[in-house]
């Protein structure tokens, strides 16, 4: 693949950027349609009951109130809430837009109140009176799985949803030739991705073409449009799903939801544009929640640090239904848990048990920093116990450059990579040797100084087809129109990546044209073809691809015609900064008069067709499998259990970087994200299921006084399972950060002979081990 | 009841409900959209404008207690196409990813640079508690402030 490297490579400023720091991006609340009417929801304030009786007389009667729609009013009219993910033996619980005769989380929708406002809407949601007889209600994971334990969904007889096993080598041969065997239970908390803008729907229902526009605040507008089409029985081509600015998704938004399928029902109802906008209420209590699984792994070790094997038996809490990819996330975990290193024996056992709670699913990272933190943590209790230090260990356990593809016994093959590097780039900038004797000195103060160190692996690029529920592939449309501007259509639909950015610097430099005269447009199902989305780090790995190879057929095309413009041999010109040269005549035509002269199509030849597009479909035939070490340096307040963080280095190998000020940003945001679970996050229900973290002033969203300064480096190994070279970034630092700074705090108790706390390392919980 | 004010230097008069909160009003009746919500109790910053010079957190505040004040909203930051020097460093260095926390944030920069116009990076960081950015992780909004306090620093010399 040849390009300039005008822009690849370089830190360019976003194309996007002038129109937000304005104000002018249209998120979906933004977007003003006249007539629109307002949807408000009312949901379940318990967590298990069963509705005996709904009145929605009160409601109807209030003023501007337009229609009252239950469960009642839906039933076999809408269909139910997809999960696109399958398992042997899955129980898939039918999850309908609306509760029927039951409800199994708090903020269930029951029923949705359509008015001329949304005060009044609201209002009148409160004149709804639903009778419940409340049920006996499952929180605790582990106790849901029990015999006796109260089931929440009786058609199956249990609350067990899957059970998944993972994994590959003679286990029993490796936990008999070990030295030791370290064992430790670990809990993930349960954490809200909490995309500053909350979701959003608004449905408008053309009855005379029967066709209808929906714009939803998400990730996937493709993959939504199939489903509700789906849901409401209509033609997939005649719903467009558009997803305009959506103000950051962290995979909440990678979903389909209720309210998109009811708000689309409801303006086919009524025949007029509906709107429906969350409240971070209801985001909090029914946007999908992430991680949320409780186990123990046990690591079969020589004495000399040699992992000989690894078992995981865990818990997923499901919550009381699957949502779009929910039974999808723990798999992943099973993938990754190799980790780093050389493992010949692993074995996990996944149970995924209904709770009820809102559903779990993909937030950034989605069951790879569970695979990481759990690896990573317990790298740093088996060095504990063999008194070795944790980098040496880690070391000791790599695959060395040379045994890439580097196959594990979680049925993996890592594409490229070189760990010692990476370490060895990081405890040179915090100069680790220094950093240990200061610890000591430190020690000897009575203060409390830990280091931290978490040597990730991580899979991105998510494709091929067969390893993905729908698609493991990205599509892009080139074009070049008359006047020589350069359109891209992506099936990536980015949500503040900047990929407007990044893809169109792929483009000006294989065309050599300018970086403005190139637009990308994604995100509206009408006008782009179809595509799958940004998640997994699949943006330019994958999506950037597809761009990168429509365009060298559209050059390839631009050629021939050139080469008849010029009455040149095709083989013998060269194409270079946007201009095809002939040789020897060395008569030259721009790309613009190739673009202008093929929609004219005046002078062309006669196997030509008319026009300068193409498209192209790519699909990867592996992940891609980007690394790092991450230190963490902390100090940690004995007096109030406060965790100061000193330092905070991250190398990163993410593969080639089409646009390093981007990159950074992905790294630095998904650090932010790491560290806050392990400090600060998590959602929290009472055992009546109540949800305590309801709010933004209830569940700790770091500020900016909470979070270091990170000092991020990077190595560059290719891979080739790419033109691009491109591995991934977007979860990078929350898959890297969490069990480093965890191992930092730890190593800072280590006076205290601590092993291990769960997270989050809230300072309470310190105090205690330190006065306990 | 009635109420008047201007909305960067428009004035507005309307017939509004008493609990009507002035980001509503802000974004449904005068249509400025620019100007975000992403709590309504008073976290996370997305909302905040002016209000007679001042930052204000315009979820928390009823449109009839802007009864004749003068509002800034960020649509009226940037000044004959050019924009301000926090626009500017939020650009510059790439302070913002998916923008939503952006506005709010740019005009919250604004009022933490008119109290202190050389912050250094802890003043940065505590001046901004007010404000939730979940996608930047916050050092390259630090880098956007400390290029706007420079820039501001070099434009006032050279006005003097
Ligand atoms: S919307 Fe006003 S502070 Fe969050
Ligand atoms: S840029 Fe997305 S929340 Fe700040």
């Amino acid at each position: 693949m040849s390009f300039l490297a005008k822009y690849i490579g370089q830190k360019v400023k976003r194309t996007e950027d002038p129109r937000l720091i304005q104000g002018l991006g249209h998120y979906v609340d933004d977007i003003k349609l006249a007539d629109t009417l307002h949807v408000a929801i009312l949901r379940s304030p318990y967590a298990h009951a069963k509705i005996n009786s709904i009145n929605v007389e009160g409601a109807k009667q209030a003023p501007g109130v337009m229609a009252v729609y239950t469960g009642n009013d839906v039933e076999g009219k809408v269909g139910y809430v997809p999960c696109a993910a399958a398992l042997p033996e899955l129980k898939v619980p039918k999850y309908p837009v609306l509760a029927q005769g039951k409800v199994i989380f708090v903020g269930q929708p029951v029923a949705a109140v359509v008015a001329t406002d949304k005060y009044k809407a609201r209002d009148a949601v409160d004149l709804i009176e639903v009778d419940y007889d409340p049920l006996d209600v499952v929180t605790d994971p582990e106790r849901a799985a029990k015999p006796d334990c109260p089931v929440i969904h009786e058609e199956f007889g249990t609350n067990v949803a899957f059970v998944h096993s993972a994994g590959t080598g003679d286990l029993e041969a490796a936990f008999k030739q070990a030295d030791k065997i370290v064992s430790q239970r670990l809990n993930h908390p349960r954490l809200a991705p909490i995309a500053l803008e909350t979701r959003g729907v608004l449905a408008q229902y053309f009855p005379g073409e029967q066709q209808m526009n929906l714009w939803s605040s998400t990730q996937i507008p493709h993959l939504m449009r199939t489903q509700v089409a789906i849901m409401l029985g209509i033609p997939e081509n005649k719903l467009r799903v558009v997803a305009p600015e959506v103000g950051g998704g962290f995979g909440s938004k990678l979903n389909v939801y209720a309210e998109e399928a009811l708000l689309g029902w409801i303006s086919m109802q009524l025949h007029k544009p509906v709107k429906w906008i969350e409240t971070r209420r209801e985001n909090m209590a029914a946007t999908i929640h992430g991680r949320a699984q409780v186990g123990t792994v046990d690591v079969a070790v020589k004495n000399d640090g040699t992992l000989l094997g690894l078992k995981y038996n865990v818990t997923a809490d499901v919550g009381a239904y699957h949502q779009l990819l929910t039974p999808a996330i723990p798999t992943l975990t099973g993938l990754m848990l190799s980790g780093a290193y050389k493992i010949p024996a692993i074995s996990m056992t996944c149970t995924g048990v209904f709770t009820n709670k809102m559903s779990t699913d993909a937030y950034r990272g989605a069951g790879r920093p569970e695979a990481t933190y759990l690896i990573e943590r317990i790298m740093d209790r088996i060095a504990q116990e063999l008194k070795m230090d944790p980098v040496e260990l880690r070391r000791k356990n790599f695959p060395q450059p040379s045994e890439f593809p580097f196959g594990t016994a979680t049925g993996l093959f890592y594409d490229s990579g070189d760990y010692d590097k990476a370490l060895n780039k990081a405890l040179e900038i915090v100069d680790y040797k220094k950093l240990r004797e200061e610890q000591k000195a430190a020690r000897a103060q009575g203060r409390l100084m830990g280091i931290g160190v978490s040597t990730y692996v991580e899979i991105c690029a998510i494709g091929p087809s067969a390893a993905t529920p729908a698609g493991g592939w990205e599509s892009a449309t080139v074009r070049v129109e008359p006047t020589g501007k350069v359109t891209v259509l992506t099936g990536i639909s980015p949500h503040g990546q900047g990929e407007e950015t990044s893809f169109a610097q792929i483009v000006a430099d294989m065309l050599g044209v300018d970086l403005n005269d190139v637009l990308v447009i994604h995100g509206d199902t009408s006008i782009v073809q179809y595509g799958i989305g940004t998640f997994g780090s699949r943006g330019i790995a994958i999506g950037g691809t597809a761009i990168a190879m429509a365009t060298e057929k559209v050059v390839a095309k631009a050629r021939k015609l050139a080469a008849h413009m010029i009455g040149a041999d095709e083989e013998g010109i060269t194409f270079e900064n946007g201009k095809f040269v002939g040789s020897p005549t060395d008569k030259a035509v721009t790309l613009q008069e190739v673009a202008l002269s093929a929609h004219v199509a005046h002078n062309i030849p006669t196997d030509f067709e008319p026009g300068l597009v193409a498209t192209h479909f790519f699909e990867p035939k592996n992940f891609t499998f980007p690394f790092g070490t991450h230190i963490c340096v902390v100090e940690l307040d004995k007096d109030t259990g406060d965790v100061k963080i000193l330092r905070y280095v991250a190398v990163d190998d993410c593969g080639k970087q089409i646009n390093p000020l981007l990159v950074a940003g992905q790294v630095h945001g998904g650090i932010a994200q790491g560290l806050a679970q392990a400090l600060y996050e998590e959602v929290v229900y009472d055992e009546n299921g109540q949800l305590l973290t309801g709010e933004l002033m209830d569940y700790a969203v770091p500020k900016a006084h909470q979070l270091p300064r990170y000092e991020c480096d990077h190595t560059e190994t290719p891979t080739d399972v790419n033109p691009l070279g491109v591995k991934g970034v977007g979860e990078a630092g929350t898959i890297g950060s969490t069990p480093a700074i965890a191992n930092a705090v730890i190593d800072a108790l280590g006076p205290f002979g601590v092993q291990h706390i769960d997270l989050p390392l809230r300072p309470e919980k310190l105090w205690r081990a330190m006065n306990n | 009841m009635n109420i008047s004010l201007s909305i960067n230097g428009i004035k507005h008069e309307a017939d509004v409900e008493p609990r009507l909160l002035l980001v509503h009003f802000i974004r449904d009746l005068v249509g400025l959209t620019g100007t975000h919500i992403g709590c309504e109790t008073s976290i996370c910053g997305a909302c905040t404008v002016f209000l007679d010079g001042k930052p204000v957190k315009s979820c928390t505040i009823l449109a009839v207690q802007a009864d004749g004040t003068e509002i800034t909203t960020i649509e009226g930051l940037a000044k004959n196409g050019q924009f301000h020097p926090v626009q500017e460093g939020f650009w510059e260095c790439h302070g913002l990813q998916c923008g939503f926390c952006t506005t709010g944030m740019i005009m919250a920069v604004c009022g933490l640079l008119q109290e202190n116009p050389q912050p250094t990076e802890e003043q940065i960081r505590h001046g901004l508690e007010g404000n939730l950015c979940r996608c930047t992780g916050y050092q390259h909004i630090v880098d956007s402030v400390q290029y706007a306090a420079n820039k501001l620093k070099t434009q006032s010399a050279k006005a003097d």
